[in-house]
């Protein structure tokens, strides 16, 4: 793979309104944290996609390892009565 | 006295002229930034300076009251009939050049345009309030770059302090006050420009303190664009501006 030569890798998430999350929308390249959000919103808030900007050093990024998938993930497939719709409501009953 | 109108054509003209002239620097950029992302912040101001440039050519227009079109200004004109400040023609050189010709040119567009903001005709003030948002992001992004160059390493800092020093003979005429000036600013329309020079130093200075580069001393300055004697470099870039306008007349897409 070819080494990535322009300058360190950020992660952008843009906030679409007041309110709702941040999403992420992709990445940036910038030497520094004031470079990283002008170069983030001139990319990616041109057309009025947002009110408001993160951008996070890719290398503070904790991810989940691929090799993992079967312990982290799996487990959660046959697991139906983690959900609420597994259990049935009790006749009458106006909370629970 | 010379019509009201007439006077508020030439002022809207000139500030037309300095936004698409500048735009037009910046436009060469595209493909040729540094990295995508410069690329990209360098033509986003590019598209900023035709918006404002289009607007005051539109009010141009409407004073003149001739049918004429921003596309007769921004295409059918030749050299000595453009009067944009001579620093907005400058090359864009190295990228550091580019960037101390914005900080200029950005810092001075902010002190104009909060002065005009509070001018009595109704369409430049709201343009001026408008264009002032986009300016103030120009000048952060042209500041933090001098200041990383500045204060980076010495190639760096040799490179911007160079820029600084070979741009400077074209930063006085910003502050240039002819009649059209004088009695826009007499009747609260215009700006009085060379009240902006104190202020504009004041900032700039701020910046090049920061970025640890010299102020040039204070030398020669040469002027002539507002008048339409223009450097050698207009009209090469007009040639190629206006090719398509000049080879095909009313073309369309």
């Amino acid at each position: 793979m070819a080494t990535d030569t322009q300058l360190d890798l950020w992660e952008v998430f843009i906030q679409s309104r007041n309110g709702s999350h941040h999403t992420h929308a992709g990445s940036v390249h910038a030497s520094d944290r004031k470079m990283a959000l002008q170069n983030a919103r001139d990319i990616y808030t041109r057309r009025g996609e947002g009110s408001s900007i993160w951008v996070v050093p890719a290398n503070s990024i904790v991810a989940s390892n691929p090799d993992d998938a079967d312990m982290f993930f799996d487990p959660a497939d046959d697991k139906v009565y983690r959900h609420p719709t597994f259990y049935v409501m009790p006749e009458g009953a106006k909370q629970i | 006295m010379a019509d009201i109108n007439e006077l508020k054509y030439t002022y809207s003209l000139r500030l037309a002229d300095n936004a698409w002239i500048l735009s037009h620097r910046l436009s060469e950029w595209c493909s040729n930034g540094p990295f995508l992302e410069e690329d990209l912040a360098l033509t986003n101001i590019a598209l900023d300076l035709i918006g404002r440039a289009q607007a005051f050519y539109n009010y141009a227009a409407e004073l003149e009251g001739k049918g004429r079109t921003a596309d007769d200004w921004a295409y059918r004109r030749n050299e000595r009939q453009y009067y944009n400040n001579l620093l907005a023609e400058m090359p864009n050189g190295n990228f550091a050049d580019t960037i101390a010709r914005q900080l200029f040119m950005s810092v001075y567009e902010y002190y104009f345009f909060m002065s005009l903001q509070n001018s009595k005709d109704e369409t430049f003030a709201a343009l001026a309030a408008k264009t002032l948002k986009e300016v103030k992001y120009h000048i952060v992004h042209a500041a933090d770059w001098v200041v990383r160059l500045g204060d980076g390493t010495a190639e760096s800092h040799n490179k911007i302090q160079q820029a600084i020093n070979g741009l400077w003979m074209y930063t006085g005429e910003l502050f240039d006050t002819d009649e059209t000036d004088i009695m826009l600013s007499e009747q609260g329309i215009g700006v009085d420009n060379q009240s902006l020079q104190t202020l504009w130093e004041t900032h700039i200075s701020e910046v090049l303190e920061e970025a640890t580069l010299k102020i040039p001393e204070a030398e020669y300055m040469q002027t002539g664009g507002r008048q339409g004697i223009h450097t050698e470099h207009l009209g090469r870039m007009l040639g190629e501006m206006q090719y398509l306008q000049r080879a095909y007349p009313d073309a369309k897409w």
